[in-house]
């Protein structure tokens, strides 16, 4: 982990309102594993102080790429953000995705562009099997043909249609998992907390492994002040855990959700 | 010309300069260990250890408002036992003094914390933290009237030859009455000041946006008030006071000194630039320097009123 001003490579439109913002940090880049995340000061924040979290979509040994969308006071605050400014980050930070245990076959799941999460880990991981990503319509649903290129299986699912099956990310998965022997498979998901909540169930149901990262607000994002604690279960009830440091990825039977 | 010396001292709590953190904004050490260098700070502060493991709140716990934020963690934390095991061996590591901050849900908890702890030679001082307001029992419920605030410093000097510095809450009547409890009651030095209690509302659920439903507001926000109560209680007692609540930069702890605070702590600026502490340090020699003085010492409580 490293603090350091990293100046703006690149500051574009990605697709639909998603932006992608690649910076030059040769302090964080090389040292990323998959599902790791950044922790970034956004300048002209104003009155606001805190620094945001945002998952790590690639790193190279020059720097880091995030994808985002303006869809709050932090994010709204980046756009004015041009090539060779500098930003503020900590990096990288959490524990990222597990080695893939021998024989398996791995499974992304994804929602919204949570998938950004998982290039990483897509492209390190030595077998190819496949992805399904969730979205509200096709422009919410990045990166397919990347994937592609990496050798995955992609099969997209829309709110409404737009592209690939219509429904959730579910209702894809469900009848393919069917046709599964599910004890092999080994899921890397990353998305909103309902679909987590989803899948994770799914793999304790069907005994299978399920590597959930889990996007709670955060404040210090070192494990310091424990604001983004989960609670994980224990042999007699349930621990706080905090998601920046312990987390953000935990295995499904970990988590003990809220009701 | 020679460095200025920033040396000060805490009853017998040597510091190197007057930089601390502050309770709660820098875990136990260990969390920012890689990004600051903590041979560098004036003392260590620790998050609020009570005798037993301990929950906390519940989430949500912190919440950003204008300039600052707001938070009720609620004191979780491993007991002293699980201090000891977890973390001593860590900060015993280091040249810095260590700031036991102790908190307990009845009175004689203090007691028994002290007594837990204090063997441990890489326990330099407690922090007497009176002034919690995130936990039901304990906390702010003894630093509320000065007779039993009194009481357990009384309590905690009687278990302990180390520097004891009750930290006070903003919110009293009189802050000079408590500086001068503090310091007939045996304290070494006092810390001010706690978070202020605050509380925000969602409108659109009418939920408050903490678990807690209240919790402490920290941060710029702060800075002005805790420089006033600062100045007061500077002026009601000679014990040296350790400053905080919102320093973000030099310029600021330089404020809490020239306004009678002999060390100040950085909280929540932590969360923000880890390398607040090192500037706020670098920032001070360098004021010293451009004013002429030889120590730190020259501009504490040095305000012209």
């Amino acid at each position: 982990m490293k603090q350091q001003k990293a100046t703006v490579l690149e500051h574009d439109n990605f697709q639909g309102e998603y932006r992608i913002l690649r910076l030059a940090a040769p302090d964080v880049g090389p040292y990323v594993k998959p599902g790791q995340f950044l922790h970034l000061q956004i300048p002209h924040l104003g009155d606001r102080i805190l620094r945001r979290p945002f998952s790590i979509y690639k790193a190279t040994d020059e720097g880091v790429a995030i994808l985002y969308k303006p869809v709050g006071r932090g994010t709204e605050s980046m756009i004015p953000l041009q090539v060779n400014d500098t930003v503020d980050i900590i990096g990288p930070l959490g524990n990222g995705y597990p080695e893939m245990s021998e024989g398996k076959l791995p499974v992304l799941v994804a929602g919204g562009y949570g998938n950004a999460a998982l290039f990483l880990k897509a492209k390190e991981l030595p077998v190819k099997g496949v992805a399904f990503f969730g979205g509200r319509t096709a422009e919410d649903i990045l990166c397919v043909e990347e994937f592609k290129e990496l050798g995955w299986d992609v099969r997209p699912t829309t709110n409404d249609g737009s592209l690939g099956a219509e429904g959730l990310v579910t209702d894809a998965f469900d009848p393919w998992m069917k046709e599964q022997d599910v004890k092999k498979l080994e899921l890397y998901v990353c998305g909103p907390g309902p679909m987590l909540k989803a899948m994770g169930n799914r793999a304790i149901e069907h005994d299978f492994t399920a590597w959930l990262s889990l996007d709670e607000n955060m404040v210090c994002g070192v494990g310091a002040c424990l604001t983004c604690v989960i609670k994980r279960k224990t042999e007699d009830g349930w621990e706080w855990a905090r998601c920046c440091k312990d987390g953000p990825v935990f295995e499904s039977r970990e988590v003990l959700w809220d009701e | 010309m020679s460095k200025p010396n920033l040396k000060i001292k805490i009853g017998s709590m040597e510091m190197k300069n007057p930089v601390t953190v502050a309770s709660g904004t820098f875990g136990y050490g260990p969390e920012y260990a890689d990004l600051v260098d903590l041979n560098r700070l004036g003392a260590i502060t620790v998050k609020g250890i009570c005798p037993e493991e301990h929950v906390g709140n519940q989430t949500p716990r912190t919440f950003e408002t204008r300039g600052g934020m707001l938070n009720a963690i609620g004191l979780p934390g491993p007991g002293a036992q699980g201090f000891i095991d977890k973390y001593v061996p860590f900060l015993k590591q280091y040249d810095t003094p260590v700031i036991v901050n102790i908190w307990g849900k009845g009175m004689e908890d203090y007691g028994r914390v002290v007594d837990m702890l204090d063997a441990e030679d890489t326990v330099t001082a407690y922090e007497i933290n009176l002034s919690c307001p995130n936990v039901k029992e304990g906390g702010s419920a003894f630093g509320t009237d000065t007779d039993t605030f009194a009481r357990v410093i009384e309590l905690v000097r009687g278990r302990t030859q180390k520097p004891i510095i009750p930290k006070l809450a903003p919110n009293v009547p009189n802050i000079g009455a408590f500086a001068k409890a503090a310091e007939n009651s045996g304290a070494d030095a006092i810390a001010i000041m706690n978070t202020m209690p605050a509380m925000a509302i969602n409108i659109d659920t009418l939920v408050p946006e903490l678990a807690n439903k209240f919790g402490g507001l920290s941060g710029p926000p702060i800075k002005p008030i805790a420089i006033k109560l600062v100045f007061d209680a500077a002026q009601a007692t000679s014990l040296p006071i350790i400053g905080m609540g919102g320093i973000f930069e030099p310029e600021d702890a330089i404020e809490f000194l020239i306004a009678g605070a002999t060390s100040v702590a950085v909280g929540t600026a932590n969360f923000i630039d880890p390398t607040t502490c090192d500037r706020v340090i670098d920032g001070i020699e360098s004021y010293l320097v451009e004013k002429g003085h030889s120590s730190v010492a020259d501009i504490i409580g040095t305000v012209k009123v």
